[in-house]
């Protein structure tokens, strides 16, 4: 079938997206709708001594104004997070209270104080600007590093020393005693940058509370609509499940910005409560940079010690986590069993051992970003590898191979159990793509036009397919992370899926059906693919870190299996053969080796007309099924760009961008080559162009697009894709996940060409022209003096 | 933002400590000064309207003068909150030194501004406060040359 796995089909939903017919929050009109728009904290730190509102109230169309201690009155909950950490010291962490509307304290800049409702946007936004805070600037610090030293601000008074926790992983004797014996020890000090996620459609929320069915409904933009709605029932106290429906309908993005249940969202639903009105909230591009949970923002000492052959001995790493002010849903679990799982690489590393200190300070809270820790994890080693080669004398690619891991499954020193690879294939495939061969004579070139070209690799793996529900809970996972999927076969044979992961550019109206096509010979046009509302879907966990594939179509497959089983036995009584010798094939349903058969339709049809079932047989054709992972999937891939410098200038040309990954079964090769070229770019605009920037006082200062830089079209190449596939041999279809792999290898590769080019490992990301030339002249400076 | 500059000024020394004080001659010179009160000798309140970058806004803020030290130096301390539009808030150290018939202004200005004054425009403070800064002292003396032309007033 044409249609199945593998099979390069459009994306179906594209069609409604490319026509501006897609169906977002900002598009839902309720009746009796009013708008909401927030009053923030002006500064990055403030006691809150009052709130004057009379201005506002007295403004025509203004319904109401409300603030933090009329919610906390009301026994609304404070904002949660998912996943509790433990410090090396076995003392729990300790987090800031996060009141989803300031109660006393603001700690950063854009903190919630007050929400005023009103009967258009204009009016609530022109009230909001006129509700009068009384307040008390307290000294604030922005920098992870700054909040950790003596006498800096204090975020929170519960939090000595803005400490959250100081977390260990790995063999700390082991790992000391073999740096003490290594040949040779590679240092770097690596800044991962803080980023915004920036996705295309802003956050929305239009909240309906009806009086008549004490229920509520909330339509937002959301990647996991249930568990937004089990954590506002359950930890925020809105309304039971039962009363409280959760839709997330077309999502323009997300990037895992959109996972978490932020204060906005859930003050929409209480003050629908308490005005009685629809309300609906909108955020407008800076609120987004102001507001939206950021990514990244580590400081990192890292030492890897190698035999005299090149080998590594040992690995350790000091990161400082800047977790903002208050703790987001993932944002403990980034910069641990994200970060410090993955340190191995793609490498057999005999010793490794890291902390990590995670940090508030009076910035908006980071969390999970595309990639969220393994990007991290793989900068620092990539760069290791990278600058250890330039020290020891030994090509990248040759030091790479000296430490791959070998056979599969590999269990690493940090946790993780690779599943399947061949990262020897993978990087030879890469160079033949990138045609590493010729580099050596487009460098002669670019230095005969005045230009430094440098060549960069990346050897990444990561974890996809989050989690293995109870592996996760004994590492302090609040839920288990599977996924369900209920499949209905209708009368004439069509197919809904409905599936608990969401789909915001993931393309899973077409991947999710291809499967259905694959299975059954039936075309995706007859399958549609439900998702997103809770009232549709029971119970589900979302889309973030490329789970949809492993774990979110194992469940899809899982009961197409039980789907398929029930339509053979009707098949096989009606046409009266062993349930043994049925085969379903382009929408036929057939006796093998024989002429008898029926049509697809034709089984669906007898399951609901029901005349004609096997004995004891219930009517009806629709299964469900919860699949819950055995281990994370481990996609890897070889990634190698090349740049061209000019070194008068340090602008930075990416000449060519190559990537080969493993991704195991591809569904649709059409739609993870989107997912790289998305990813890669995503990795570009890091490594190149993107940081967000607060002053020292906390005020942020990149709270547009004049001064946040976002790749565009002219910034990337045409990329040079391919794939080698070793399938994964712990879910069913043998797929590991594409979703974050660009953005995983993409900046390590950037850097590293860079770096090369220029003969100074001495930068940091961005390298925006500026830092490439002040690089430049360093190592000029430095060249002169030797 | 830190600014250091210079200017020199066509008139005594005395002439322009006596304007520097004069909250009439302030208000006329501040670019987009819509009111300016002296409550008392050393503090002011004032209204400016002021465009940075996209932000516009009404700044509304208290003005206080220390340090004075007649007619050489004084400092001036300023806050100003745009409501939504953010808050600026700093001071400069201002003196006065004699160089003939003329007068030489001295100034260094440390300011932090705030809210989507810093998120949208915090690039272009730098160059708009030279800008403002241009614009006054124009006006400043524009100012005292008219005051010179017509003495008896």
């Amino acid at each position: 079938m044409s249609d199945g796995i593998g099979a390069r089909v459009e994306r179906k939903e594209d069609k409604r997206f490319i026509t501006g017919k897609g169906k977002y929050t900002d598009d839902i009109r309720m009746d009796n709708q009013a708008y909401a728009a927030f009053v923030r904290c002006p500064v990055a730190h403030a006691k809150i001594n009052g709130i004057d509102s009379s201005a506002a109230m007295a403004m025509e169309g203004v319904i109401a104004v409300h603030t933090g201690p009329e919610m906390k009155a009301d026994e609304i909950g404070d904002i949660i997070t998912g996943w509790s950490i433990t410090s090396k010291d076995g003392s729990p962490m300790q987090c800031g209270v996060w009141n989803p509307m300031v109660t006393t304290y603001g700690r950063y800049v854009g903190d919630a104080v007050a929400v005023v409702v009103a009967e258009t946007q204009d009016i609530a936004r022109a009230a909001a600007e006129v509700v009068e805070l009384d307040y008390e600037e307290l000294p604030a610090v922005a920098a992870a590093d700054v909040a950790l030293t003596d006498g800096a601000p204090q975020v929170h008074e519960n939090v000595p020393g803005n400490l959250i926790f100081n977390w260990e992983i790995g063999d700390e004797a082991k790992t000391e005693a073999a740096m003490a014996g290594a040949h040779h020890v590679t240092e770097l000090d690596i800044t991962n940058n803080r980023l915004a996620p920036n996705p295309m459609e802003p956050r929305s929320a239009v909240a309906t509370y009806d009086e008549a069915e004490d229920h509520y409904t909330l339509y937002t933009t959301s990647q996991n609509p249930h568990v937004a709605r089990l954590v506002l029932s359950a930890f925020y106290n809105v309304a039971p499940e039962h009363k409280l429906r959760v839709i997330a309908p077309d999502v323009g993005g997300g990037f895992g910005s959109k996972i978490y249940i932020y204060p906005e969202e859930l003050t929409c639903l209480w003050a629908s409560m308490k005005t009685g009105r629809s309300v609906k909230w909108t955020s407008d591009r800076s609120e987004a940079f102001m507001t939206d949970a950021h990514g990244r923002d580590h400081v990192t000492k890292a030492k890897m010690g190698f035999d005299a052959d090149g080998n590594i001995v040992a690995f350790h790493v000091d990161t400082i986590a800047n977790i903002g002010a208050y703790v987001s849903l993932f944002a403990t679990a980034t910069p641990t069993y994200l970060y410090g799982t993955l340190w191995s690489g793609t490498y057999a590393m005999p010793a490794i051992y890291g902390t990590v200190r995670a940090v508030h300070t009076n910035t908006v809270p980071v969390d999970a970003y595309r990639g969220a820790g393994r990007p991290e994890a793989t900068y620092m080693i990539e760069r290791m590898m990278e600058t250890a080669s330039r020290e020891m004398g030994i090509h990248p690619a040759e030091l790479r191979r000296r430490n791959f891991v070998k056979e599969f499954p590999y269990q690493t020193e940090v946790i993780l159990q690779y599943d399947s690879g061949d990262y020897f294939k993978m990087l030879d495939e890469g160079e033949k793509a990138a045609d590493v061969a010729g580099f050596a004579a487009r460098k002669a070139d670019s230095a005969a036009r005045g230009k430094l070209r440098g060549l960069g690799y990346s050897t990444f793996v990561e974890a996809c397919g989050i989690a293995p529900s109870a592996a996760v809970g004994s590492l302090g996972a609040a839920v288990g992370l599977w996924e369900s999927c209920e499949v209905r076969v209708n009368p004439v044979g069509t197919v809904e899926v409905l599936t608990g992961s969401h789909s915001h550019g993931q393309g899973h109206e077409t991947t999710f059906a291809q499967l259905v096509s694959d299975r059954f010979g039936i075309p995706i046009d007859n399958v549609q693919i439900v998702h997103g509302d809770t009232d549709k879907v029971q119970m589900g966990m979302g889309t973030y870190g490329s789970r949809s594939g492993p774990v979110g179509m194992s469940a899809v497959v899982k009961a197409l299996d039980k789907v398929e089983e029930k339509a053979k036995k009707i098949a096989a009584h009606t046409l009266e053969a062993s349930e043994d010798d049925i085969v379903i094939e382009n929408g036929e349903v057939k006796v093998a080796g024989t002429d008898k058969k029926m049509g697809w339709h034709e089984v669906g049809l007898a399951a609901y007309i029901a005349h004609n079932l096997p004995e004891g047989m219930e009517p009806g054709l629709k299964e469900t099924a919860f699949y819950d992972p055995l281990n994370f999937s481990f996609p890897s891939g070889a990634l190698i760009c090349e740049v061209e410098v000019d070194p008068d200038t340090g602008v930075t040309d990416i000449v060519k961008f190559t990537a080969v990954d493993d991704f195991g079964t591809i569904i649709n090769p059409n739609i993870v080559e989107g997912q790289v070229h998305g990813g890669v770019t995503q990795g570009i605009g890091q490594a190149m162009l993107e940081q967000v920037v607060y002053d020292e006082t906390g005020q942020l200062i990149t709270g547009s697009y004049m001064d946040y830089c976002m790749p565009r079209a002219d910034d990337v190449p045409s990329f040079t894709l391919d794939h080698t596939c070793t399938p994964s041999p712990l879910n069913p279809l043998g797929v590991k996940g594409c979703g974050e792999a660009g953005a995983i290898g993409a900046p390590p590769a950037v850097i590293n060409a860079i770096t090369d080019a220029i003969g100074s490992n001495d930068l940091q990301m961005p390298a925006t022209p500026l830092a490439v030339w002040t690089a430049l002249q360093a190592n000029k400076t430095a060249m002169a003096a030797e | 933002m830190d600014m250091t500059g210079e200017h020199r000024i066509s008139a005594p020394r005395e002439t322009v400590w006596a304007a520097l004080n004069d909250a009439e001659v302030l208000r006329a010179c501040i670019p987009g000064c819509e009111e300016l009160e002296k409550k008392s000798d050393t503090e002011l309140s004032a209204l400016v309207v002021q465009k940075i970058g996209p932000v516009k806004a009404k700044f509304r803020g208290d003005v206080e003068l220390s340090n004075i030290n007649a007619p050489a130096s004084y400092t001036i301390r300023g806050e100003g909150s745009g409501g939504v539009a953010g808050f600026a808030k700093g001071g400069a150290d201002v003196s006065l030194s004699e160089d003939g018939a003329e007068t030489v202004l001295s100034y260094e200005v440390q300011a932090t501004v705030g809210g989507k004054l810093a998120r949208l425009g915090s690039r272009l403070i730098d160059s708009t406060a030279k800008k403002l800064a241009a614009q006054f002292f124009d006006n400043f003396q524009a100012y005292l040359n008219e005051a010179e032309a017509k003495p008896a007033e």
